[in-house]
This record gives structure tokens, C-alpha cells and sequence, in this order.
């Protein structure tokens, strides 16, 4: 039977789907609403600068937004985030970030959970580029955070 | 005659990995063999501090760190005594502005330009924060280049001093200092220019273009890292205040607090200095000067001027410095982000920079933000830009994805 990882290895389906992520990201734009805590991530390099946005309700994700200046692979990434974590708990999305974050380390993760951010896997061979690939996930997982320790 | 291919076999790095095209010299330079045999050397032969001992081995490396300064000052034309060593054109910048804020006040202004990089932007961004003092910026044409004829009139009496690189770091611009610093001095401000990009690239005799301060990094010249050189103008680095106090560039100092120091340039260089990369910078300036600056400049245009030749007609990119006889070539592919461009490049074995090159107010005058820089140095050949171009001439959007696949 074909595994996950083999669907994710057709190159040209991937390219494709890179592409449309990049060149259409999903929940782009911010939105000027008090529900959302929000994140800029500029600091961590000089050329990526990107926002995100996020609304928790009853410790679920409503909703993800994000934009700014980034390349293919930051956007793509966040993109596909976006859609993957929108309506999770925040557990489950808690999960999802770390196993995304282990695939991009080269370490162990369960692909199952991440359905297209498995286009990700092979990021890690461009080493001066993770960071891109987890911009937008560093951003949320930190959000997540910080509303774990109000709540507390 | 200029020859290229003995000249790649002083430079260990590209003996040793000659699939890769290096062309971000802009950002740092291969070493040849006789550097790297000048550093070892005092680390095998004459290890010793500077300015203090008695002993043999100590004198020696006394007289090769000082030696340098003998050096450098007969490659840009200036009096030993006017060289200090920092750590590198950020530091020398960051003491030019300390020292000339000594006796700035609210009102006056500095000039500087679009096309700086962040060391001489920043050191007087804090200038403005703290002393109210103006930063105006000088008109630049498309390409970077100062326009003389409006220089003039940027000045008024509260133009104090007027900081601008000499080749500016992305486009390449050769300011034409000499006359810039005419104007300056007509209006009693005082000249500062970064010759980072410039150093080892081109003649500089700091005599002729009249500068007042003058600074580059060794790195940037076939040297160490961690060594910057400031040049003054004697009695300009004499009133000046170092940045930096301690051991190595007092005089005296009693319990009062009184405090004498060392004359220039001793005293811009306190704690145990780099010295190994001071030597090695020795090294360097003569490895530079035997083949000549000129013949360097000249080799380097030449090489320039073919890359633009064979990029122009390419469809799939927009230049921004085609017309400048000089310095780096900055250039996008059209729709790909700047840094894809370079990571697949970089699968290539080719070394380019790519992004804003430290240079974050240059895209009010070129209009984008990013770009990749290929930066030329006397080993690069036109075999390596054949190649060059024809891995930027394929370059699309679906390419550059395709090595994260």
C-alpha cells in the first residue's frame, strides 16, 4: 500500500501544490479585530516579515491570518498551516506544530497528522532555509503560549 | 600581463573546491596561501602580546604589527602614524561618529545616502537620537551615483559632516570623492568615506581625494577577519576621542582619575589587538600590491563589463546597475523572491547574496526591497560566468521550488 510519504514524493504534484499556496495563499490579509492576538516575526532574520494572527475561542482555533514580506516558502508554509490548524483544539494544534517542527528537524514525527504541510519533508536538506519553512508556525506556537499562561 | 590562472593557485579555497563559483566577494574574499602562512607563522614562530615585551620573540611581533601600518600606509598613501587597527568598518565607523559627536550639536547636520550600508547609517541615526543633530541624504542617480551638481547645494552652515561610501555595496556607485570632498572643505565640513567595497578593488590614495577619515576591513581585501583600519588625518585622529579605554592606550593614570593618554593612533587600540589578522593584513596589502591595484581594477572592470554583456539579452531578469563600470551586479529574476533565486543557485555550487545587503533605505531609490548580488574579485574568470549565466538563464519560479521538493 502507498504510504503518505510516497504521495508526497511526486515532485510535480508538490511543485504544484507549493506553487498555488504561494502564488495564492490562503487566509491572507489582516483583519482589524480585538478577538485576534497577533504576532509580527521580523527579528528573527533580516528578510522575512511576516504577521500573523490568531483567534482562540472555547480552546479552539476560529481562525488564522497572516501577511507580509516573505518567500516561497514562507508563505506556502504558513498557508498550508493556516488551513491545517484552522478549527483544531488547541491540543490537537499543539500536536500538529510539534510534529510539523520534528519533520522539518529531520527528526521523527507522525506524517499522518500533517496531511499537506507533509510537503515540507524534505526542507531540511536546505539548512539555511528552515527557518523559513517554520516562520509562521514559530509565530502561532508562540501565541498559543502566551494565551496558555493568561489562562492559567 | 594579468594572469588569472596563476593567480587561482595562491588561493587555497579554490584549489580545493573547484566546483564551486564564489561571487560573493562583496561580502567576504578567499585568502591566498601567503596570508594564511603569515598567520600560522606568528602562531608557530613568534607568538607573543604586542607593546610590552623585552624579549625576542615579543619585539618580532612587535615589528610586524607595527610593520603594518608601514604597509598600509604606503598602499592608500598616508603616514604610518595615521593607521589604527579596530575590529572591522563597523567598529571604525562607530569611533569616527563617537569621536565627531564630541563636538556636534542640536541643528547640525550630517549627510549621508540612500545607497549606505547599515554601519554608516546607523552610528549617526543615534547621532540624531541623542544629540537632535539633521541626517539628510544626498541625491543619487538610478544607479547610486552621487549627482555632483546638486551636491552643492545641500550644503548650508550647519553642514558639519558629509559620510558616503566610496563604492556602495549593492549598485556598485564609485562616488566621485575627490570632488566631493572639494565642495566639503569649501564649506568647512569634515569627509568620512566607507572604503569597504573599494579597498583592493581600486587605487585609494587618501592624500589625493583629501578625505578626513577614511576606513575598510581587511577581510574585504584577501585579508583576516576582525580587522578594520581607520585612517585620519593626523591631527584630526589626535583631537579625537577612542571609543574604547583601557590597557594598551593610556599613558599614565593616577588615583584622582586623571588620565593621560597614548597619541594616535595607540590610543584607538586598547586591549590586546588582533594580531595575527593585523600581520596577515600585511600579507594581504602585499599580495595585492604586487600584482597592482590598477591591474586588479582593470581586470575586474573588464570581467564586469562581459557578466552585464551576457545578462543583458536574459529575458527572465531585471538589473539594476547595468551602467556602472564597477563594482557588484544586483539583479532579480523576474516573479522569483530573491532568496529562492540564491538557494538554487546555491544548488548549483554557485555563491551569490541575496536580500536587502544591510543597505535598508536603498529601495527608496531602486524601488525593491531584495535582490541578488553577484560581486566579482581578481580570481573570478569569464569560464565562471559563462556558467553563472547560464544557470540565472533558468531559473523560474517552478525551479526554485523544486530544491525544497
Amino acid at each position: 500500500m502507498a504510504s503518505i510519504k510516497d504521495y508526497f514524493n511526486d515532485q510535480n504534484l508538490m511543485r504544484e501544490l507549493l506553487l498555488d499556496h504561494y502564488k495564492y495563499p490562503h487566509n491572507h490579509g489582516l483583519l482589524e479585530n480585538d478577538r485576534y492576538t497577533s504576532k509580527r516575526m521580523a527579528s528573527a532574520s533580516c528578510i522575512d516579515d511576516i504577521t500573523v494572527q490568531l483567534d482562540v475561542e472555547d480552546d479552539v482555533i476560529k481562525d488564522i491570518r497572516f501577511d507580509g514580506v516573505a518567500c516561497t516558502i514562507s508563505t506556502a508554509s504558513t498557508s498550508i498551516m493556516s488551513d491545517l490548524l484552522i478549527g483544531k483544539k488547541v491540543k490537537e494544534a499543539e500536536e500538529i506544530i510539534h510534529n510539523y517542527l520534528n519533520m522539518i528537524d529531520n527528526k521523527e514525527y507522525d506524517p499522518e497528522i500533517l496531511e499537506e504541510a507533509n510537503v515540507f519533508q524534505n526542507v531540511y536538506k536546505q539548512a539555511n532555509r528552515i527557518k523559513c519553512a517554520t516562520i509562521g508556525w514559530d509565530a502561532v506556537e508562540e501565541m498559543l503560549k502566551e494565551t496558555g499562561k493568561e489562562d492559567e | 600581463m594579468y594572469d588569472v590562472e596563476k593567480i587561482r593557485k595562491d588561493f587555497p579555497m579554490i584549489v580545493n573546491h573547484p566546483e564551486l563559483i564564489y561571487f560573493d566577494n562583496g561580502a567576504t574574499t578567499y585568502k591566498p596561501q601567503c596570508v594564511i602562512d603569515a598567520l600560522t607563522g606568528f602562531y608557530t614562530d613568534y607568538t607573543s602580546n604586542v607593546e610590552r615585551g623585552e624579549y625576542s620573540t615579543a619585539i618580532r611581533a612587535d615589528q610586524a604589527y607595527a610593520g603594518t601600518r608601514d604597509v598600509i600606509a604606503r598602499m592608500i598613501n598616508c603616514k604610518p602614524k595615521e593607521i589604527a587597527f579596530l575590529a572591522n568598518i563597523t567598529a571604525v565607523l562607530n569611533q569616527i561618529a563617537f569621536g565627531l559627536s564630541r563636538e556636534l550639536k542640536k541643528g547640525d547636520t550630517i549627510l549621508i545616502s540612500y545607497a549606505e550600508h547599515a554601519s554608516n547609517v546607523l552610528p549617526w541615526f543615534r547621532l540624531k537620537k541623542e544629540l537632535g543633530v539633521n541626517i539628510r541624504y544626498i541625491p543619487l542617480d538610478e544607479e547610486g551615483n552621487v549627482i555632483i551638481d546638486e551636491l552643492d547645494r545641500m550644503f548650508d552652515d550647519s553642514v558639519r559632516i558629509i559620510s558616503l561610501a566610496y563604492v556602495t555595496n549593492v549598485l556598485g556607485s564609485v562616488q566621485p570623492i575627490r570632488k566631493i570632498t572639494e565642495i566639503a572643505h569649501k564649506n568647512d565640513a569634515l569627509v568620512v568615506v566607507d572604503a569597504a567595497q573599494a579597498i583592493g578593488h581600486l587605487k585609494i590614495d587618501v592624500k589625493d581625494l583629501d578625505v578626513d577619515f577614511l576606513g575598510f576591513s581587511s577581510h574585504k581585501m584577501c585579508g583576516p577577519d576582525g580587522v578594520g583600519v581607520l585612517y585620519g588625518k593626523y591631527e584630526l585622529l589626535q583631537k579625537m576621542e577612542p571609543i574604547f579605554l583601557g590597557g594598551g592606550m593610556n599613558a599614565r593614570f593616577d588615583i584622582d582619575g586623571n588620565v593621560l593618554l597614548k597619541d594616535a593612533p595607540e590610543r584607538f587600540e586598547a586591549g590586546t589587538p588582533h594580531i595575527e589578522g593585523v600581520i596577515g593584513l600585511a600579507a594581504a596589502s602585499e599580495y595585492l600590491m604586487n600584482i597592482g591595484l590598477e591591474n586588479i581594477h582593470a581586470y575586474e572592470n573588464e570581467l564586469r563589463s562581459y557578466l552585464i554583456q551576457k545578462m543583458l539579452p536574459l529575458e527572465n531578469i531585471e538589473i539594476y546597475n547595468p551602467a556602472n563600470p564597477s563594482g557588484p551586479v544586483s539583479f532579480n529574476v523576474k516573479d522569483v523572491f530573491a532568496q529562492d533565486a540564491a538557494s538554487y543557485l546555491s544548488t548549483k555550487n554557485i555563491c551569490v547574496r541575496s536580500g536587502h545587503h544591510c543597505a535598508k533605505i536603498l529601495h527608496n531609490l531602486i524601488g525593491v526591497d531584495q535582490s541578488i548580488r553577484a560581486s566579482l574579485y581578481l580570481y573570478n574568470t569569464e569560464v565562471e560566468i559563462d556558467r553563472f549565466v547560464d544557470e540565472v538563464s533558468r531559473i523560474t519560479l517552478e525551479e526554485t521550488i523544486s530544491i525544497f521538493l
